[in-house]
């Protein structure tokens, strides 16, 4: 065979040394190492733990946008005291001995002597919860304009009566005491802090490992991967077991912050708390996969991910309960993966639940992670 | 892993002689086939033909080059000879193995750099390397390979930080780290620039001493005269030639060039014209003339001998009363191999 072209001919020469092992196989003599059975599930874990670690978006979006969502919402349905009712008393007959009772009681209403037709106006605007009108000098009939519908109006009018009753020296009949008590556990931030941390489970897993996936697959690296011996399982369960590792800081974080700042108080067991999490990111990561199982574009996914989560999103129940949907829908609700899991987080943080008595929603989220995993990798396209 | 395993069934005999005399003895005798496919069919969904009847033998210790046009089917073949697609109908053997019944096997023995991969952007040189030998039972060193391909300097840097030459190297890496048998390099030159280019022609001839195969697609005429012993030229899913470099260029009939270009009857429109039919034919009739085609406003001439055809086409010029505008001779190239073939240049699109 002649190539007169080559400029390396010297090569070919017999007894040219030429770097090839005993036997007849060209491959390198130097081997480095004889890898074992997990050397590359632990490449491609450190791989992809590494490349999320280098994202700031996934920084951001897994750990800090969650965190900055709870510090609002805590921030703005903090628990306040009851606020006190704003009185007015229709300028009149009668209407400064009203005024001077009313003032005696300064925590229970705050009252303002204005010309009735302004105190009207005042009322129907909001800007008082109670309009007292005097009929007759001191000591005659009072008249309480309120609103039944409006909840400060009504408690107005009780704390108002009470007030001028007592200042007119009624006497009652035995004596009370009284002890303010506000239990952690009741609070919203309680309750939204375990419904922020299925929602994240949610976000992170669709979006870590379908988004993941179809920029592999874009990028014609999933391609290039199965072009080399590792195996396929290998590499999907780094992706899978990477998301636990995150799902753990997220969980820690997030409870940290309940803990640490708004007080919640963790009832049930840790590893309960735990294993839920493992379940709803196996869920999630299940549900990726499967979104992402064909995709061949980023835009195409992301299109997909927000349809398949927009549902949880509304009825799962992060923010408000989903008992406010009408009672109808309530099957179809708990049988989505965020609604089961965010009940049973809930249970457990909030009530001590044990996981045992959780068999229902334990059982939806396995279902939906059996299903989800066993359509994606029969449609799952690696080129 | 003992070299036995490894070995095709088919080469047993002649596993000690290992002297590249030794390897062409081998291909003399025909046998040690790194690479064979008969019949190789492609249709996409039903319609596009990519593959129409491709039938390969890739011996053992050789550089092959599959060249073409974008669009020939050169991505197609070499996938369906990587394990990647499966071919609509046809047999392929690599190392005297079936995709089918040794796909493991087979994947530890391929090295394989595929068209227009993007690793991942935010792993550093050495931890892409280190992640491609990890999948391999017997990897090469990743340091090494490093070295051998000048990318020691870059280890600790991203991918996504890397020029397109360096990328390019690291792909090959990544091949090479497999500690392969064959390596597969899907147009691994395409966009580089010249030093670039010439640093991975190194690179694979390196591998290539050593004793590995080489079965390497590209559009460049001159990559392919360079490193390839032997290739075959796809055109529409076929191949229209194969053979040596200098077999290609011998069979194109005269090994020179002339090429020039007249004021009058210009070339270019001289195609069209019956005047221009005409002079065709006088240029035809010069003596030892093989083949006249136009191109780009020249008239190429493809002779035996060029100092018994320049005088005579001189002579012929003046003749027409009209003037030399342009005159080279060269060796003729696989380029002008492809051109006669197809009536086309390897680069034009469409």
């Amino acid at each position: 065979m002649s190539a007169p072209l080559r400029t390396d001919e010297a090569a070919k020469a017999p007894g040219t040394p030429s770097g090839i092992v005993e036997g007849a196989s060209p491959r390198k003599s130097v081997i480095a190492r004889q890898n074992g059975r997990w050397t590359a599930y632990w490449h491609l874990l450190g791989a992809r733990l590494k490349e999320m670690k280098r994202e700031p978006e996934v920084i951001f979006w897994v750990f800090l946008f969650p965190l900055l969502l709870a510090f609002g919402l805590g921030i703005a349905f903090r628990s306040r005291p009851a606020s006190i009712p704003n009185v007015a008393i229709a300028a009149g007959p009668g209407a400064d001995a009203v005024l001077q009772m009313a003032q005696r009681a300064p925590q229970s209403l705050r009252a303002q002597l204005v010309p009735e037709a302004e105190a009207l106006d005042g009322f129907r605007l909001g800007r008082y919860d109670l309009v007292i009108i005097p009929h007759g000098d001191a000591g005659g009939e009072l008249e309480y304009r309120y609103d039944p519908a409006r909840p400060e109006s009504v408690l107005a009018k009780a704390q108002a009566d009470e007030a001028l009753q007592a200042a007119a020296g009624r006497k009652n009949p035995f004596a009370t005491t009284e002890r303010a008590s506000s239990e952690p556990g009741a609070r919203y931030i309680d309750f939204l802090i375990p419904g922020l941390l299925g929602m994240n489970l949610m976000n992170s897993g669709m979006w870590g490992v379908g988004f993941a996936l179809v920029d592999y697959r874009q990028r014609k690296l999933l391609k290039r991967y199965v072009a080399t011996p590792m195996r396929r399982s290998d590499f999907l369960l780094a992706l899978t077991s990477s998301r636990l590792i995150l799902m753990v800081l997220e969980l820690g974080l997030l409870l940290g912050l309940g803990i640490l700042i708004f007080h919640m108080r963790v009832v049930g067991s840790l590893l309960a708390i735990v294993l839920l999490g493992a379940l709803g990111a196996g869920a999630f990561a299940g549900l990726g996969l499967l979104t992402a199982s064909r995709a061949q574009k980023i835009e195409t996914v992301s299109g997909l991910m927000n349809l398949v989560m927009m549902p949880m999103w509304i009825f799962s129940g992060v923010f408000f309960s989903y008992e406010r949907f009408p009672a109808v829908l309530h099957p179809l609700i708990r049988a989505l993966p965020l609604t089961a899991l965010n009940d049973a987080l809930r249970a457990t943080i909030l009530q001590g639940a044990p996981l045992a008595a959780q068999a229902g929603h334990l059982a939806v989220l396995v279902a939906w992670m059996a299903i989800s995993f066993l359509l994606a990798l029969s449609w799952f396209r690696w080129t | 892993m003992s070299p036995l395993k490894r070995r095709p069934p088919k080469n047993k005999s002649l596993q000690k002689p290992l002297t590249h005399s030794a390897r062409q003895f081998v291909r003399i005798e025909g046998m040690g086939l790194a690479i064979e496919c008969r019949g190789l069919r492609k249709t996409y969904d039903g319609k596009v033909e990519a593959l129409r009847g491709l039938d390969l033998e890739i011996r053992e210790g050789e550089c092959f080059g599959l060249l073409g046009p974008n669009g020939a089917g050169k991505t197609t073949a070499i996938e369906i000879l990587e394990g990647l697609l499966t071919a609509t109908s046809g047999e392929v053997r690599i190392l005297g193995r079936t995709w089918q019944s040794h796909p493991r096997e087979l994947r530890e023995w391929l090295g394989i750099s595929l068209q227009e991969t993007r690793l991942a952007e935010k792993l550093t040189v050495r931890e892409t390397i280190e992640l491609f030998a990890s999948f391999y039972r017997q990897p090469r060193s990743p340091v090494e390979v490093l070295a051998e391909l000048e990318l020691t300097e870059k280890s600790d840097a991203w991918v996504g930080k890397l020029s397109g030459g360096q990328r390019q190297r690291l792909a090959v890496a990544t091949a090479l780290v497999a500690n392969p048998r064959i390596l597969f390099l899907d147009e691994p030159t395409t966009g580089l620039d010249p030093q670039s280019r010439r640093q991975l022609w190194d690179i694979i001839r390196e591998f290539q001493r050593a004793g590995g195969t080489v079965l390497l697609t590209t559009h460049y005429m001159d990559e392919a005269e360079r490193l390839c012993d032997r290739l075959a030229i796809i055109d529409y899913g076929q191949i229209i030639a194969g053979g040596s470099p200098a077999e290609l260029i011998e069979r194109l009939g005269g090994q020179h060039m002339v090429e020039f270009a007249i004021d009058g009857a210009s070339s270019h429109e001289a195609k069209k014209t019956t005047n221009g039919k005409h002079m065709q034919e006088i240029w035809r009739s010069l003596p030892g003339v093989e083949s006249v085609h136009a191109d780009n406003g020249l008239v190429c001439l493809t002779v035996r001998q060029p100092h018994v055809t320049i005088p005579a086409l001189l002579e012929a010029v003046s003749q027409q009363g009209a003037r030399l505008l342009h005159l080279t001779t060269r060796q003729a190239s696989l380029e002008d191999v492809f051109v006669r073939l197809t009536g086309r240049h390897l680069r034009e699109e469409s």
